[in-house]
């Protein structure tokens, strides 16, 4: 039987204090109080003096409250009964369903070694152009969405995960807002998906503290199935969220701050959550989207710029479209070659006319004139926002590239795209052409 | 000795406080015991009869009262035949043989040999009986991939010694005494191939540190023409995320004419090592045709395994560099990224509650920088035999920004800065290292004046697309935009490399120097150009030519060809000609 203690020393934000001994780093109590139970884990060890960060918050604990060691650090159970469920941040169920203990693991546990990782070679479908096509997701690749408030970020979230061709979803939700997380839910539900998905979910109407264990338990119960052959993707939203609950520990803790605000550690914490995105060499693998909104839309900030040397790429989600510019997928030189043989020439052309486009819309927006190519340039990129770029498009990685075709024989010439004349010959759709090119020139 | 203990006192993230009575060293190593685990720590202040120190493992589960065992000896690495195509983590435990024992995770508590203990080596003597020795001096040999791998006296062995018996031509285990030696006090000592040396102490068992002249030859164009690095010398290269910091780093470890490499993964990504760690061994290496793998040492510690073990890391890699010069060979170390190493000990400094500096790095980061890039150099030895360690670090300044104080500490102690810019690489110029903001100290493989004539020709060029952006291609003469002109081509077909193109991803230093040539002609030529279209469709139709040469083979009927047809559409176009 665990020793009680009933003596609470000090409550500074959420970090209590207490005497006692025999306990072990980072190892869980339970605290009651008059709200209820909380569980709280050890974060500082000096002499007697133990720390303990409370998941449920500080509010109302009283110097007399009961704390109750458990012995053993953060678990969560790991079973294939926990499909469909719902959890908190603490790990129990929130849909009112039954606990869930058997199996339990330990989480935040030991990183992988880099020998036994392979060479990530497979690409994840997600019938969306702007990843499938420009910039391909690859099992095992961690990859951050930035974004900005407002934008429908989740909802991308959402998308793929009913779409990418993965056995399983976990979902991490921290400080979500509870309208998103129960649209995630009906949208997976909706879609079938549940029943292959996992949510621990800290909402932002919980204690913050809760919000700090739900990558660990995500990627925790992931590694498991992972290791059983099971390919996983892991979503997490939003991780600025979590790195905030970090800042608030660190400066209750009264850590020095490194850069506003934020513990010299951010680097660190974020890089051992994203790295457990792995190809397990003979097993099954996990990959990592994380949204992570950027204040002020302020990709220097701490957290995007840290994220974003941690993780191998990074979507931007603008104005409800996946920005091709900047967005980037590390891995994709990876699986590229293998699709069709048309995807790389497509990938870079398309690119290089839409970039022209943007120029020419620059020029046209300042009164410019507009000479026959810029009318040909603007043709292209209204097609290309609304057939390649607008996440309403859904069609698998053939069609999008079909379609690419089709909207570049709609607006040029084949040698105005500057594609390699064997590709064209072999995917340049001849008969639109002709009547297209007409019609389109009628128009403009 | 009796063995020193301690007992746990305090616990804060990798910190241990623990109390101790008797005699402990700064620095030295310690043993936090808990059941079977032995995490191995490392003494980083001492405080009346506390001492501070920090783990090279995860803390979890530890507890006040816990027994700390001492060491007496500070934290070091075992050098001997065996370093080279290993992979190893910041501690040189062994990766790929800790995978074998343990599986998909790295254990904790667990140390290997980090030269495989019982393997033999076919050593041939060089010092004879009664031999006056001292350290760094040679014992032996053993052949060690392509190399002659010399046996040392250790480093730490101060003043001379008498070569008191010395063992035959046979194979012996790294551990098996080859050598007996004498002091002066008359007290004898056994040598074996593989001795100790505190990381964090720069190997000085050489005659003199010398000025590093000679070139190194990455193949990079832009650094070895114009922003040069010298064997023995340092440079660092600071960029943002997605910058091609990391491929710069690769193609150098690939390329560069050197005889070992050794890359220090520090805290970055997993995934980028393993590309090297799986592909290494399958590239041949261009000057000998054996596995590249064969000249590299590898320490990885990736940014999720343990803060303190990324602090040692870069000193792990240093003293192996280190080892290798003493045997008169060219070394040179790759380092990514130092920004990381410094955030370690920024961790550390927060934890010991010391008073922070700018950013919260410690107020020591300059002075812990310099030392360690001064662990770079030519050296004479000994024998009078000459070797270099070079240094090149990369550096991941927060949102790009130069002006922070890891960027501003190294840039005061390198010889040369290759500044990768966000402009560059979104434009997709790569290498994207900025020709009018990087520099170097050192001298380039090309004649200075033809560098001054392309570097001013640039700086013109930059100027008039300043201008141009105000007033319009209208407004700009014909000679400044020409200017403009040459200044683009410079950039695209000598500036700009290939990494991915086999041809192009190394240019050789005659095939450097030759192309310089034909640049400066074409620089200084002067055109037959009125108007501007005129103008950009000949330079165009250059640009192509040259960066199709680029692709062809050094000095084969092809690229003579190439050539011709790049020359007579210069004539077409040049005056008087």
């Amino acid at each position: 039987m665990r020793k009680v203690y009933n003596k609470v020393i000090s409550v500074a934000g959420n970090v209590i204090t207490v005497k006692a001994s025999g306990v072990g780093y980072e190892e869980l109590a339970e605290i009651t109080t008059r709200r209820g139970k909380s569980l709280a884990q050890v974060i500082k060890l000096e002499d007697d003096l133990v720390s303990l960060q409370v998941f449920a918050g500080s509010r109302g604990v009283s110097t007399s409250d009961e704390v109750r060691f458990l012995g053993h650090p953060m678990q969560v159970a790991f079973s294939e009964d926990m499909l469909g469920r719902i959890f908190t941040g603490s790990g129990v169920p929130r849909d009112g369903g039954p606990e869930i203990t058997e199996n339990l693991i330990e989480i935040g546990g030991p990183s992988v070694n880099p020998a036994k990782r392979i060479i990530p070679k497979r690409m994840i479908r997600t019938n969306i152009p702007m990843i499938d096509v420009f910039n391909s997701l690859v099992a095992s690749q961690k990859l951050p969405i930035f974004s900005v408030s407002g934008e429908p970020y989740n909802e991308l979230l959402a998308r793929i995960a009913l779409q990418a061709e993965v056995d399983m979803i976990i979902l991490g939700g921290i400080g979500l807002k509870f309208d998103e997380y129960m649209k995630f839910r009906n949208t997976l539900e909706e879609g079938g998906a549940l029943n292959r998905s996992i949510f621990f979910v800290h909402t932002a109407a919980d204690p913050v503290v809760e919000g700090l264990m739900v990558p660990d338990l995500a990627l925790a119960v992931a590694e498991k199935f992972a290791l059983q052959g099971k390919e996983v993707l892991v979503l997490l939203t939003d991780m600025t969220n979590f790195a905030d609950s970090l800042k608030e520990i660190a400066i209750t803790m009264e850590q020095v701050p490194s850069n506003r605000g934020y513990p010299g550690d951010l680097y660190s914490q974020l890089a051992s959550r994203y790295e457990k995105a792995v190809d397990f060499e003979g097993a099954g693998a996990i990959t990592t989207l994380a949204v992570t909104t950027m204040p002020g839309d302020d990709v220097t900030h701490p957290v995007p710029d840290n994220t974003g040397f941690i993780t191998e790429g990074q979507f931007y989600l603008r104005n409800g479209r996946i920005e091709p510019f900047g967005s980037l997928s590390r891995l994709k030189q990876q699986v590229n070659a293998d699709t069709r043989k048309d995807h790389r020439a497509i990938m870079d052309g398309m690119i290089q006319l839409y970039a022209q486009y943007l120029e020419t819309e620059e020029k046209r927006s300042m009164g410019f004139r507009m000479s026959p190519w810029d009318d040909k340039l603007l043709k292209y990129g209204k097609l290309f926002e609304e057939g390649m770029m607008s996440l309403s498009v859904n069609i698998p990685l053939e069609g999008a590239l079909d379609r690419g075709w089709s909207i570049l024989s709609q607006c040029f010439k084949p040698e105005e795209t500057g594609l390699r004349s064997e590709l064209v010959k072999e995917f340049w759709p001849e008969t639109v052409q002709a009547e297209e090119l007409e019609a389109a020139e009628e128009t403009v | 000795m009796t063995q020193q203990t301690g007992k746990i006192t305090g616990i804060s993230g990798n910190m241990l406080i623990v109390e101790f009575e008797g005699t402990i060293t700064q620095n030295e190593v310690g043993y936090a015991v808990r059941g079977n685990e032995r995490l191995k720590s490392e003494v980083i202040r001492i405080q009346g009869n506390k001492a501070f120190l920090q783990v090279f493992e995860s803390t979890k589960g530890l507890s006040i009262g816990d027994q700390v065992e001492f060491t007496s000896e500070l934290l070091s690495v075992q050098l001997g035949p065996g370093l080279l195509t290993q992979i190893y983590d910041g501690l040189q435990n062994p990766l790929p043989e800790l995978a074998e024992e343990h599986g998909f995770f790295l254990p904790r508590g667990v140390v290997l040999d980090p030269l495989g203990g019982d393997r033999e080596w076919h050593f041939t003597p060089i010092a004879k009986k009664g031999d006056v020795v001292r350290a760094g001096d040679y014992l032996g040999s053993v052949p060690e991939t392509q190399f002659k791998h010399y046996i040392m006296v250790p480093f730490d062995f101060q003043g001379e010694f008498t070569v008191e018996s010395i063992q035959p031509q046979r194979d012996y285990s790294v551990k098996a005494t080859i050598a007996t030696v004498k002091d002066k006090k008359g007290q004898t000592h056994n040598l074996a191939m593989q001795f100790s040396w505190p990381v964090k102490l720069p190997v000085q068992a050489y005659k003199e540190k010398i000025l590093p002249t000679e070139p190194l030859v990455t193949k990079v164009r832009i650094i070895d023409t114009f922003f040069p690095v010298a064997k023995g010398g340092t440079y660092c290269i600071p960029g943002p995320f997605g910058a091609g910091k990391t491929v710069l780093q690769q193609i150098t470890s690939r390329y560069a004419d050197v005889d070992i490499v050794i890359i220090a993964a520090c805290g970055e990504r997993a995934g980028e090592i393993v590309e090297t760690m799986r592909e290494f061994p399958e590239l041949t290496d261009p000057k000998t045709g054996r596995s590249l793998m064969e000249r590299t040492i590898i320490i990885a510690n990736t940014s999720s395994m343990p803060v303190a073990a990324r602090e040692a890391s870069v000193y792990t890699a240093t003293t192996l560099g280190e080892y290798y010069r003493q045997m008169g060979l060219n070394v040179l170390l790759l380092a990514d990224s130092t920004s990381r190493w410094a955030q370690a000990m920024r961790e550390l400094s927060g934890r010991l509650e010391e008073i922070p500096g700018e950013e919260a790095f410690p107020a020591y980061l300059e002075s812990r920088i310099a030392e360690f890039y001064e662990r770079a150099g030519l050296i004479q030895l000994n024998n009078g035999e000459q070797g270099s360690l070079t240094i090149g670090g990369t550096v991941s300044p927060a949102g790009g920004n130069f002006e922070e104080p890891v960027t501003q500490a190294t840039l005061k102690v390198v010889g040369a800065f290759h500044g990768l810019s966000r402009a560059r690489s979104d434009a997709r110029r790569f290498p994207a290292i900025d020709p009018l903001e990087s520099w170097s100290k050192y001298k380039s493989i090309v004649p200075a004046e033809m560098v001054q004539i392309c570097r001013d020709f640039l700086v013109k060029g930059s100027d008039v697309r300043q201008m141009m952006m105000v007033v319009g291609e209208e407004g700009t003469s014909i000679e400044d935009f020409v200017v403009h002109l040459k200044s683009e081509l410079l950039d695209s077909v000598y500036l700009q490399q290939n990494a991915f193109d086999k041809v192009d991803a190394a240019t050789s230093t005659e095939r450097q120097q030759f192309m310089m040539e034909k640049m400066i002609s074409i620089l200084q030529a002067e055109f037959d150009l009125t108007e501007k279209e005129e103008a950009r469709t000949f330079f165009y139709d250059l640009r192509q030519r040259i960066i199709d040469w680029n692709f062809i083979e050094w000095n084969t009927d092809e690229f003579k060809k190439q050539e011709q047809m790049i020359d007579e559409l210069i004539k077409g176009k040049v005056k008087n000609a």
